[in-house]
């Protein structure tokens, strides 16, 4: 469950949201602009709250009034950037890898196995991201955060970079991961479709301030 | 060819070994202060630039010479360390290298800045939402980013560092075995008679260091930008 509260000022835009959502994919929607990836952003505590409280599976990870703020390394929440963000020194094993060594998990076979059979990344292992299309990088990163552990996965427009054709290759794979893998979801997005095929739930966001919320249907 | 006496073995040997000791010594401070430089906002970050890069502008004999007011058996450091910690600098080689390690460290941490600034901190971001905590972040993606640029700035301070003349005369003097490096060496061949093929010698082996150095350097810098494009 994600309950978030929160109040943040950057420059001259406010941002004032407020929802909570128990759904597996929770669709942020909105223009650009509207205040989606400060949202997630703050989320991920890679940014911090002016004001307000912010719980995960019902653990406390911001609450200005209390002086809480957890830092992101230790949220257990996994990331899906927009733009990959695979690590250009490491190659794809090592990048997937990467977070259950700074957690310092066990080795998990079983799980590996499935995620890069789910992804169909297992031709790529032992690539460097920059042989990598945009699609299979953008794979890679979604196997890289599922490999975590993490307890929520944040997705912030994570087809956003790709052309048509490549964001019908990769949305199977989302649509996939939200039956089979287990992991609520926040998934940012601007797109409509994208968001009735994946989403559960709605929080509609203009302006930094939440608009409506609800079921998909609320997307019209 | 080259017909290298004794006595100019010891100089080349005491020049590696000075240069060698002054650029280990110094790249871990030069990593410290490049990723400080880079990163960081302070007060006072603007004098310390400043501090940093002094060596590459002022008199040589200056250096040497405050090294020696500072450094020197009566200095403030120098005697402290001396009575307390048994390490002399005054006319001693680690005198030599800490001289070198001075006048090279700006051409140091330059390239080791540049790369750390080159590096797209969004990745340092995405590192720590997979749970790397920021020491963590520093050395399994900063750094190993950074290592072309790191090894680069080494180079260029070593090449720098073997070289170095004024300061290190100032400072510890001109003593065979002790603190004549090959470039006091030419120095002292040059104001001797019948010196002139000795100094020859000396001279083709640290033209040859240095074009090995910018060589290497250069080379480094050309993995940087393969590593951080990832192929």
């Amino acid at each position: 469950m994600l309950r978030v509260d929160v109040e943040k000022q950057l420059g001259e835009f406010s941002l004032q949201a407020s929802f909570s959502s128990e759904g597996r994919v929770t669709g942020l929607f909105g223009a650009s602009g509207a205040g989606k990836s400060s949202l997630i952003n703050m989320i991920a505590g890679l940014l911090r709250p002016d004001r307000g409280t912010i719980v995960i599976d019902g653990d406390v990870v911001d609450d200005t009034a209390a002086g809480i703020h957890v830092p992101t390394y230790r949220r257990r929440i996994g990331y899906v950037f927009q733009d990959a963000r695979l690590f250009p020194h490491l190659n794809v094993a090592q990048n997937l890898d990467y977070g259950r060594r700074m957690n310092r998990l066990a080795a998990d076979p079983a799980q590996r196995t499935r995620v890069v059979d789910l992804l169909d990344i297992g031709a790529l292992l032992d690539r460097r991201p920059g042989k990598l299309s945009g699609g299979e990088r953008q794979r890679v990163a979604l196997g890289r955060a599922l490999l975590s552990k993490p307890r929520l996965l944040l997705l912030d427009e994570p087809l956003g970079a790709l052309d048509e054709a490549r964001k019908l290759e990769i949305l199977p794979y989302l649509v996939r991961l939200r039956d089979e893998a287990n992991v609520p979801m926040v998934y940012v997005s601007h797109d409509v479709a994208e968001l009735r095929q994946l989403a559960t739930q709605i929080v509609m966001l203009r302006q930094g301030r939440v608009t409506s919320f609800g079921g998909v249907k609320v997307l019209t | 060819m080259l017909d290298i006496s004794p006595a100019e073995w010891t100089a080349i040997l005491l020049s590696l070994r000075v240069a060698v000791i002054a650029t280990l010594v110094a790249t871990p401070f030069g990593i410290a202060l490049a990723w400080l430089l880079a990163r960081k906002d302070f007060w006072g970050k603007s004098v310390l630039d400043a501090v940093v890069h002094l060596p590459l502008v002022l008199p040589p004999v200056v250096t040497g010479y405050l090294l020696l007011l500072t450094f020197g058996r009566r200095g403030l450091v120098g005697a402290f360390l001396a009575d307390h910690l048994g390490i002399v600098f005054a006319f001693r080689w680690t005198g030599a290298a800490l001289a070198c390690g001075v006048m090279s460290f700006p051409l140091l941490v330059r390239p080791m800045r540049l790369s750390i600034e080159a590096i797209d901190r969004r990745l340092e971001q995405a590192a720590e939402t997979l749970g790397a905590a920021p020491f963590k972040v520093f050395f399994t993606v900063t750094l190993p980013l950074a290592l072309p640029g790191v090894l680069a700035g080494m180079v260029l301070g070593f090449a720098k560092a073997i070289g170095e003349f004024g300061a290190t005369i100032t400072f510890v003097s001109n003593i065979p075995g002790e603190t004549q490096t090959i470039s006091s060496a030419i120095y002292s061949l040059i104001q001797t008679p019948d010196g002139d093929a000795a100094a020859g010698r000396l001279v083709m082996i640290s033209v040859g260091l240095a074009i090995g150095a910018l060589i290497a350097a250069e080379w480094f810098a050309r993995r940087a930008t393969q590593r951080l494009h990832g192929n």
